[in-house]
């Protein structure tokens, strides 16, 4: 029998339509290898196994009284922490939220669920999804796959890891500043931040309203594709969600597939994402894949994006402020954490307090009060208000190259994943890790992250950004399946298949006195 | 605590020039709440109308009741204000527990409506004009109450119980500029101006304006100038100021608490004061400090409000004639006494008055049902007046007692009819058999034989003595079983003794 | 330098309802003087001529009908509450100095 757990989604979709295998053994399958391989990995904060199961039961029984199901109908998935699941804890990583269960699912979540996809569990990420190497996670890091030592990238790393180590064919993430994009190029796996406002913000806990956006991870462009149809499109709960209808992903993911998709398209290399402070295996890679997009026909030129040196700086202001609202609501009045003052009155202003001194980690306590100070009467023009014309500078700086090229690709981040602990004394250094994520996310544009490589110094993933203008996600998955035709068929494999196998657990070790 | 001394209000007046400032709360009336689709009403339970967007759940959004814009546009309009070309909410970020998101989503520096005016009457015909700084949308809060210690207010209790049923809701804040020139009608001024944003609300049908109910909340602001001086002086911000007499009374307490204090060379503090009807007096809430900074930014969940001129021309279209010109109109129409039009108006009779006489009563008729059987009717009962009756069913009662079919004791029986849904005043009568006997066949025979039991009675009739006919007149009216015109027995009783001769 | 001192970080956290130790205190002191330092370079080009962004997307008029849909229900509304009482969620004592 094949190996279900190594198959794309959009193969395991195949095999469960013609009836080859049922969805409780796929699911089986990966719950199987998550109980293997995941407590050394920890990928996962809530595998809800049961349910899965039963879920998937439910799927095969309809598909057996020949109901006609979607695509992914019976594939499982796991569902970043971030997101309100109504039958699963959701804590966003916060201790905060320990064991909160949402009376009500996310958009995304009951699309998933409308689609007859199987919930596997809830993964890991940084703390309210500040972070970009899950370290500040309240319940420990993911392990990278590639490299136990090293970090799976942030906030998504439990996202990004899980399907690099074949836990789940699928997984959802989003992505405030790259917390789809970093974890997918440093684990070897696909992401992909749409358009804001292409997929519901509704019932994602809050980082920064303006910013965030849910989106797919996966192990290839196609199936990253199939699974943006399934969460995309409009969403009333959503305020800022569009209206415009969109194509199929999916289709634009095949279009890549065929012969010349590649010729006369002009791609942009963003001066600013590249060189200095950058790697220089990852450079290695990013020049070399520029080269076969040249020899595949595509026309490559340098564009410049004179304020995207101030977009972390603007970053580091718009996202504290907004969540340092967004988590205004963490309180503990009508749900999760109540933490009494150790001496003193019990008041609910001291109940408060001390219920966020308690709940909140080193890092969110730092950005709260980063972000209440640029609110702060008297310097909200010097900071804020000042990000936020700096948002309208990087606007102008993407529309200025996307009427020179119709993409722009940079590395997707500055360096191979780094090893745990090597950034977390030095705030400032961790933030400008999201260079090259960032600017994507002030301008609300789409962004993909497919592998490129491994970088030769360290054998690590290196993973390639695409931007496109916004709205045009479409023209992300049609470029991006085919340079990732282009690449495997360059190397002879998936890039993933050169990931060392993760020893499993042994079950009965305690007992039998070893280790 | 020293207690507040008062001075004499005129001495005060003598001494310090009030300046005023009113932030009116209006609750809008719309199905729904601000910002999700939750039942924009009470009374079914605590925390029954919550959803993950009011209860600030992790993960909810908001989405914008256009009814709530509409509502908003058309107040702004009604007080003459300038409606914003693009308009956006805001966070209003503090920490309070009947607070879900421990933000209000408010309006900040792009309210929806600016600059209006509203041009008030007082009881001496001085009309003033109060200049509206701006009226903007905003979300209520929850409800909290507060239980153990000895009063059950928020000092003192054990622990506070939240109902997020009204968080959420949406109101529209009308702040005033400062009010100068006020000088001793100033109380007055504060009483006349919220009965003006009461009677306009209700007018456009935005809210059902009932103070008792918290639908309109008035927070007074009142500073006092000493004569000679350019200099305002520090104000306090009297909170939840909610009758139209509260709001004169805690203007006028807080003139004379003010004015004792500084003339005593005391400092006021700018601080939030709490009115307390019981006593009629303000005490000190939280004083502002540097702690109000309540960090407003834009709400990133929410996008800009850009009323196109077209659509704020629609609304405009749709706006009732202005309260204070339709009193005019109507008293002049119907020949009212200040005293008589007063009455309706406090009787908030306006409206059941009108549609009355459009339906063809006289107008006298319509107000003496509506301000005196209607209203007792419903004080009894305990409900408004107008929600008692139909008006084209007094109308159809006052029309019955024009032509004769009905006394007023019988049309008040008919009254109760209608009220008990027995059916219209015409139906009443007949299944009840209410009608006055117009025939003057019974009439007489009634009388006559009345006045062949009482001889001593006619004898005296006959003599030019009257007044005797009232027992014979009693005779009747109790044989008739009240169903005779009193006036047209008394004319035939004359009549049927005379001709006995 | 930024001069952000420990007593405006303390102010700070009293405004955003964190119940920080001394030691977070000095920690973030210095956290937050060296970030604003840096992120304070976004004053270099937003001149007045630049405009603010504050929506990625230029909507505008994203509204919502006036028609009811269900509520949660009071169980769902407080299933997650730390205490209650009743169908009200219930909070200690709060502070109002009188
Ligand atoms: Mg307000
Ligand atoms: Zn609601």
């Amino acid at each position: 029998m094949t190996d279900l757990i190594k198959l794309s989604a959009a193969d395991l979709g195949g095999l469960l339509a013609n009836g080859s295998v049922s969805s409780v053994e796929v699911t089986r399958a990966h719950l199987d290898h998550i109980a293997a391989v995941d407590t050394d990995l920890h990928a996962f904060l809530h595998v809800a196994a049961d349910a899965a199961l039963a879920t998937a039961d439910r799927v095969d029984a309809r598909r057996a009284a020949g109901e006609q199901l979607g695509l992914l109908a019976g594939v499982p998935i796991a569902i970043k922490d971030v997101l309100a699941t109504r039958d699963m804890p959701s804590t966003a990583g916060s201790k905060i939220l320990e064991g909160w269960i949402p009376p009500y699912d996310a958009t995304v979540v009951k699309r998933l669920r409308d689609a007859h996809l199987i919930p596997l569990g809830k993964t890991n990420m940084d703390e309210f999804a500040m972070g970009s190497s899950t370290e500040h996670s309240a319940y420990g890091p993911t392990r990278n796959p590639w490299d136990q030592e090293r970090i799976p990238g942030g906030s998504g790393g439990g996202s990004a890891a899980a399907v690099a180590a074949f836990e789940a064919p699928l997984a959802l993430g989003s992505d405030t500043g790259g917390s789809i994009r970093q974890p997918a190029a440093v684990t070897g796996s696909v992401g992909v931040k749409p358009t804001y406002g292409g997929v519901s913000r509704y019932g994602a806990i809050a980082l920064a309203s303006s910013l965030d956006q849910v989106g797919p991870v996966s192990r290839t462009v196609y199936d990253a594709a199939l699974l943006h149809d399934v969460i995309g499109g409009h969403d009333p709960l959503d305020s800022t969600s569009l209206t415009d209808p969109w194509p199929s992903m999916a289709a634009a993911a095949r279009a890549g597939l065929a012969d010349g998709a590649l010729t006369g398209l002009r791609i942009g290399v963003v001066k600013e994402l590249n060189g200095e402070g950058f790697q220089a295996g990852v450079t290695q890679r990013f020049t070399e894949t520029l080269a076969l997009l040249a020899a595949a026909g595509a026309e490559i030129s340098e564009v410049s994006a004179p304020n995207f040196e101030y977009s972390v700086a603007a970053y580091y202001l718009i996202l504290p402020a907004e969540a340092s609202s967004n988590l205004a609501r963490f309180d503990s009045v009508r749900f999760g954490l109540r933490e009494n003052p150790t001496d003193g009155p019990v008041t609910i202003e001291r109940v408060m307090a001390a219920t966020r001194d308690a709940g909140f980690g080193p890092e969110v306590k730092r950005r709260i009060i980063l972000g209440t100070y640029a609110l702060s009467t008297g310097y909200y023009d010097a900071y804020y208000g000042s990000a936020q014309k700096v948002r309208t500078l990087i606007q102008r700086d993407f529309d200025a190259a996307f009427e020179k090229v119709d993409l722009l690709v940079s590395p997707s981040a500055p360096t191979t994943a780094f090893k745990f602990g090597e950034k977390l004394a030095d705030p400032m250094a961790m933030y400008l890790n999201d260079i090259t994520t960032i600017p994507a996310n002030l301008a609300g544009i789409p962004g993909m992250s497919l592998p490129m490589g491994l970088a030769p110094e360290d054998g690590l993933p290196v993973g390639l950004q695409v931007m496109a203008p916004a709205k045009q996600d479409a023209r992300l998955y049609t470029f991006g399946a085919a340079v990732e035709q282009l690449l495997e068929a360059h190397w002879g494999h998936t890039l993933l298949s050169r990931a060392p196998a993760l020893a499993p657990v042994e079950m009965f070790a305690s007992e039998e006195g070893v280790i | 605590m020293k207690k507040a001394e008062l001075m004499d209000f005129d001495k005060a007046l003598e001494l310090y020039e009030p300046v005023l400032g009113f932030e009116v709360h209006v609750e809008l009336n719309t199905k729904t709440k601000m910002f999700c689709g939750c039942a924009n009403e009470f009374g079914q339970g605590a925390n029954t109308n919550t959803c993950p967007t009011c209860l600030g759940l992790p993960g909810g959004l908001p989405q914008v009741n256009r009814k709530a814009i509409e509502s908003s546009i058309r107040l702004g309009l009604a007080l003459g204000c300038d409606i914003a070309e693009a308009s956006r909410f805001a966070r209003k970020n503090y920490f309070y527990p009947d607070t879900a998101k421990n933000f209000q989503t408010s309006q900040y520096d792009e309210p929806i409506a600016f600059n209006g005016s509203l041009t008030i009457e007082l009881e001496s015909g001085r009309q003033v004009t109060v200049e509206i700084e701006r009226a903007h949308m905003e979300d209520d809060a929850g409800k909290l109450t507060h239980k153990g210690g000895a009063t059950g207010r928020i000092q003192g209790a054990d622990y506070s119980l939240v109902d997020y049923n009204r968080g959420g809701v949406p109101l529209v804040e009308i702040v005033t500029q400062m009010i100068e020139g006020g000088e001793a009608d100033s109380p007055e001024i504060g009483k006349t101006y919220v009965a003006a944003i009461r009677e306009i609300v209700k007018a456009l049908g935005v809210s059902n304006a009932r103070m008792e109910e918290g639908n309109v909340r008035c927070d007074a602001n009142v500073s006092l100038r000493p004569r000679g001086s350019n200099i305002l002086g520090t104000r306090t911000e009297t909170k939840n100021v909610n009758s139209l007499r509260s709001v004169e009374r805690a203007v006028r307490y807080e003139i004379q608490r003010q004015a004792a204090l500084l003339s005593a060379g005391g400092t006021i503090t700018q601080e939030t004061r709490h009115w307390h009807e019981d006593t009629g007096r303000t005490s000190a809430g939280r004083p502002k400090s540097d702690a109000d900074d309540y960090r407003y930014f834009p709400e990133p969940d929410l996008v800009p409000v850009a009323p196109s001129r077209e659509w704020v021309e629609e609304l405009r279209a749709t706006l009732p004639e202005p309260p204070a010109a339709r009193r005019k109109r109507l008293q002049a129409d119907w020949g009212f006494a200040n005293l008589e039009f007063q009455d309706v108006v406090n009787s908030d009779l306006l409206d059941a008055v009108e549609a009355t006489i459009a339906a063809g009563a006289s107008a006298q008729a319509a107000r003496k049902w509506w301000t005196g059987e209607v209203a007792r009717l419903a004080n009894v009962a305990g409900v408004a007046a107008d929600s008692l009756v139909q008006p084209h069913q007094v109308a159809a009662l006052i029309e019955l007692v024009e032509a004769g079919t009905l006394t007023d004791r019988l049309a008040r029986q008919v009254l109760e009819g209608v009220i008990a849904g027995e059916g219209t005043p015409l139906e009443v009568v007949d299944s009840r058999g209410l009608a006055v006997v117009s025939d003057d066949g019974p009439l007489i025979a009634a009388i006559d034989e009345a006045l062949a039991s009482q001889p001593d009675v006619l004898a005296k009739i006959r003599d030019g003595k009257v007044q005797a006919a009232g027992a014979v007149i009693g005779a009747v009216m109790k044989a008739m079983r009240g169903q005779a015109d009193a006036a047209r027995v008394r004319e035939l009783v004359l009549e049927r003794a005379g001709s006995a001769e | 330098m930024s001069g952000i001192t420990a007593e405006q970080v303390a102010h700070l956290a009293s405004l955003a309802r964190i119940d920080l130790s001394p030691e977070e205190i000095a920690s973030l002191t210095i956290d937050l003087g060296q970030i604003v330092e840096s992120v304070k370079k976004v004053q270099e080009v937003a001149t007045p001529d630049v405009p603010a962004t504050s929506h990625p997307m230029p909507l505008t008029n994203v509204f919502r009908d006036d028609i009811v849909v269900p509520s949660l229900t009071v169980e769902q509304a407080l299933s997650g509450a730390p205490d209650r009482d009743g169908d009200k969620f219930r909070v200690p004592p709060i502070l109002e100095e009188d």
